[in-house]
C-alpha cells in the first residue's frame, strides 16, 4: 500500500478470498527450472510415499482426504486408484487427461503451463500405488507452450534421477510419454481418450468393463484430471485431514474456476468447495459491468447447466450445484447478464456438442441435431408450444441412451433454461419476440423521434440504407428525426453504436 | 542423477532466492509468460527487465525470471516486484514501463505507484 493505493495483489479482494492449493506455485516459480520446483518441497511427497509408505498407505491417505475428480464427474480419486491397483497385470498405465475441451475453460493448461513438475510427481505417486511403470499426458495440441513446458521439465526430473529407472535409488521406475491430442472434445472422455492413445480414432466405448480394469492397451489404467494430479504432493506431504479441513462435508478441498463473460474481473480462481456463487460474483469478480443485473452464470460448459439469479446463494461443491440442475463440471464459470438471451446460450452449447459428437451413437449424432433444429426455430420465430416438450422429450431420451457422457450431458443446458427462463422460451415462441434482444428476427431497432437530434450519423453508416429522415422536429432540435425501415434493416447494430444521444434502442 | 544431499542443497538455496530470506537488499522479479501473458505482450517485458538489471549491473542482487499464469486476465502483462516481505504487483506492462520498474524501483527502491494494480482501472 502506498498513498492508500493497492500496490500488491495480495491486498485485492480478487485475491484474498481465494485459497491457493492446486496453483500453489503458479505465478510464483519459474515452470522451466525444476531447482524452483524443489524449493517448494517439490518432489519431497515422491520420496516419502518411496520410502515410508506402501501402496495401501498412499491409497488410505486418498481415500481419507476425500479428494474427488476435478475433471468434471467428481468420482473420488482414492477409489479409482483401489480399483487399478486390485487388478494383476504385467503393465498398467496412469494417464493424465490435459485435453480441456469446454469453450472458455483454461485451469488445466495455467496449471501445465505455471507447474508442470507437480503433475509428473503426482503421476509417478500414483505409479507407484496402483503397481505401474509408464504414464501418459493427453494434452490437446493447441497448448504448445504447455507441451514444450512439459516437455522440458521431463527432461530435468529425468537428469536429476527423479524419474526413469530406480527412482531416489529404491528400485521403482516410472517415466512418461506425451500424447499430443488434435482436439476433439470428445477426446476429453475417458475411453475415447486412451483409445486416441492407442493411435486410433478417437471414439468411446461401452462401459464397463471400465479402464481400472480394462483401460489403455487393455490392461488397468487410472486417468485423472490436471487438476486432480495439482492436488495430491500436498495431500501426501500435509496429510489427508489437512486436506479434508477444506471445504465442505462431502466436497474436500478447492476448486479452480475460469471466470468469464459479463464479469468485471475475468481470471483464474481458486476457493474452497462450497463457497457462495455470490461471493465468487460479487467479491472476488467485483460484479457485473456496466450497470447491468446478474442474470444467470454457466457452470461445467456444454455438459453443465445454468445458475439463475435466485439461485445466487448456491454453494459451489458438488452436491448443491447438483441439486439445482447443473454440474462442477471441470470449472468453466460463465456469467451472463441482462444482454443475454437464454435460449441462444442454450442453442450456442447445442451447437457444440452437436459438432463435436463423434457419431458413433445414434442418439447423440441425431438427437441432438434435431434438438438444434428445433431451438432454430424457436429463435426465428418459428416455434410452437409443442417444440418445448418435444425438446424435453428428446433431451431425456438421449441422455437415458447415448453411448458416452458428451451426448449423455449434452441436453442439459437446455433442460436446465426451460426449467429456469421457461418464460423466455415462450416469450420467442408465443409474443415471436426475443426479451433480450438477440436472436435477429425476434426484435427490431427503434429510434425515439424526441431524442434523436437528426444527425444523421446512423443514416450515414448504415450498409443497407435502412435509415431515412422524417418531417419530425421535436421541440427544442433543428433538425428532423430519422426512422428506421425494419425491412431493410439487417440488424447489424451500427446505427446504436454511432448514437450518442442515445435515441435508438433494441425492442 | 543426484544424490539425496545435492537435492537439499538446490533446496536450500533456491528457497533462499525465492524467499528472499536471509538475502537482505535482494529482490526478484517475476513476469506472467503462460500463454496469455505472452499473447499479451509480456516478451518484450521479460527482455527489458533482463536487460535493464544486465546493464544496471545489479544482477547479483536482482534476479528476473520467468513465472506462470496469476490469473488476473485483464492485466496482463504483469510482473511482480518480491523485496523483502513487500510485493508489488505492476500490471499492464510494455517495455517502456519495464525500463521505468528498473530506474525508479530495481535501483531506486522506490515503487512506481502509477503502473500497480491498485492505480489501474480495467
Ligand atoms: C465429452 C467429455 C469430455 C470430457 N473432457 C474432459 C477434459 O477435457 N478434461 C478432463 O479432465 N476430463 C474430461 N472429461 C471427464 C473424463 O472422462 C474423466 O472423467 C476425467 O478425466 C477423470 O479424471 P478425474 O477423476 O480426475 O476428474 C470429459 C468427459 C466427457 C464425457
Amino acid at each position: 500500500m502506498t498513498d492508500n493505493i493497492i500496490t500488491s495483489l495480495a491486498d485485492t479482494s480478487f485475491y484474498k478470498i481465494q485459497r491457493r492449493i492446486a496453483l500453489k506455485n503458479c505465478g510464483v516459480i519459474d515452470p522451466e527450472n525444476i531447482d524452483e520446483y524443489l524449493a517448494m518441497d517439490g518432489y519431497m511427497a515422491l520420496h516419502k510415499v518411496l520410502t515410508e509408505m506402501t501402496p495401501d498407505d498412499v491409497i488410505q491417505v486418498m481415500l481419507d482426504s476425500g479428494l474427488r475428480g476435478r475433471g468434471g464427474a467428481g468420482f473420488p480419486t482414492g477409489l479409482k486408484w483401489k480399483f487399478a491397483k486390485g487388478y494383476d497385470a504385467p503393465q498398467k498405465y496412469v494417464c493424465c487427461n490435459a485435453d480441456e475441451g469446454d469453450p472458455g475453460a483454461f485451469m488445466d493448461r495455467s496449471v501445465l503451463e505455471g507447474d508442470p513438475h507437480v503433475v509428473l510427481e503426482a503421476m509417478a505417486i500414483a505409479g507407484y500405488a496402483i503397481g505401474s511403470s509408464q504414464g501418459y499426458i493427453y494434452v490437446r495440441a493447441e497448448y504448445p507452450v504447455a507441451v514444450k513446458r512439459l516437455n522440458i521439465a521431463l527432461q530435468q526430473a529425468r537428469e536429476y534421477g527423479l524419474f526413469g529407472k530406480n527412482i531416489y535409488g529404491t528400485g521403482f521406475d516410472f517415466d512418461i510419454d506425451i500424447r499430443l491430442g488434435a482436439g476433439a472434445f470428445v477426446c476429453g472422455e475417458e475411453t475415447a481418450l486412451m483409445t486416441s492413445i492407442e493411435g486410433n480414432r478417437g471414439e468411446p466405448r461401452p462401459r464397463p468393463p471400465f479402464p481400472a480394469e480394462k483401460g489403455l492397451f487393455q490392461s488397468p489404467s487410472i486417468l485423472n484430471n490436471v487438476e486432480t494430479w495439482a492436488n495430491i504432493p500436498q495431500i501426501i506431504l500435509n496429510g489427508a485431514d489437512w486436506f479434508s479441513s477444506v471445504g465442505t462435508e462431502k466436497s474436500k478441498g478447492t476448486k479452480v474456476f475460469a471466470l468469464g463473460g459479463k464479469i468485471r474481473h475475468t481470471g483464474l480462481v481458486e476457493i474452497p468447495m462450497g463457497t457462495p456463487l455470490s461471493t465468487v460474483i460479487d467479491e472476488i469478480g467485483g460484479g457485473v459491468p456496466n450497470g447491468k443485473k446478474f442474470k444467470a452464470a454457466q457452470t461445467g460448459g456444454p455438459s453443465g447447466g445454468c445458475i439463475p439469479a435466485s439461485h445466487i446463494n448456491v454453494q459451489m461443491d458438488y452436491e448443491h450445484l447438483a441439486e439445482i440442475g447443473s454440474i462442477m463440471g471441470s470449472g468453466g464459470l460463465i456469467v451472463m447478464d441482462e444482454d443475454n438471451c437464454m435460449v441462444d446460450i442454450a442453442k450456442f452449447f447445442l451447437t457444440f456438442t452437436c459438432d463435436e459428437s463423434c457419431g458413433k451413437c445414434t442418439p447423440c449424432r441425431i438427437g441432438t441435431k434435431r434438438m438444434l433444429e428445433i431451438l432454430d426455430r424457436i429463435t426465428s420465430g418459428k416455434g410452437t408450444m409443442e417444440d418445448i416438450d418435444k425438446l424435453e422429450d428428446l433431451a431425456y431420451y438421449i441422455k437415458d441412451n447415448a453411448l458416452c457422457g458428451l451426448g449423455q450431458t449434452a441436453p442439459n443446458p437446455v433442460l436446465s433454461t426451460i426449467r429456469f427462463f421457461r418464460d423466455e422460451y415462450e416469450a420467442h415462441i408465443n409474443d415471436r419476440h426475443c426479451p433480450a434482444a438477440v436472436c435477429k428476427e425476434l426484435f427490431h431497432y427503434v429510434v425515439d423521434p424526441d431524442k434523436c437530434i437528426g444527425c444523421t450519423q446512423c443514416l450515414r453508416n448504415c450498409p443497407p440504407f435502412a435509415i431515412t429522415k422524417t418531417d419530425y422536429i421535436a421541440e427544442g432540435h433543428k433538425l428532423p428525426s430519422v426512422k428506421i425501415d425494419n425491412d431493410k434493416c439487417i440488424k447489424c447494430g451500427a446505427c446504436i453504436e454511432k448514437c450518442k444521444f442515445d435515441a435508438i434502442s433494441k425492442q | 542423477m543426484k544424490s539425496m544431499q545435492e537435492l537439499a542443497a538446490i533446496r536450500e538455496a533456491m528457497k533462499a532466492e525465492i524467499t528472499l530470506a536471509g538475502k537482505p537488499g535482494a529482490k526478484r522479479v517475476v513476469v506472467g509468460m503462460a500463454t496469455c501473458g505472452i499473447a499479451a505482450g509480456a516478451t518484450p517485458v521479460l527482455n527489458a527487465f533482463v536487460d535493464g538489471v544486465k546493464e544496471a549491473g545489479i544482477g547479483d542482487k536482482v534476479s528476473v525470471k520467468q513465472t506462470g499464469c496469476v490469473g488476473i486476465c485483464q492485466y496482463e502483462p504483469v510482473a511482480e516486484v518480491y523485496d523483502g516481505t513487500e510485493r508489488t504487483t505492476y500490471v499492464k506492462m510494455d517495455a517502456e514501463k519495464a525500463k521505468r520498474v528498473v530506474e525508479e524501483h530495481l535501483i531506486g527502491g522506490k515503487v512506481v505507484t502509477e503502473y500497480t494494480i491498485g492505480a489501474t482501472e480495467v
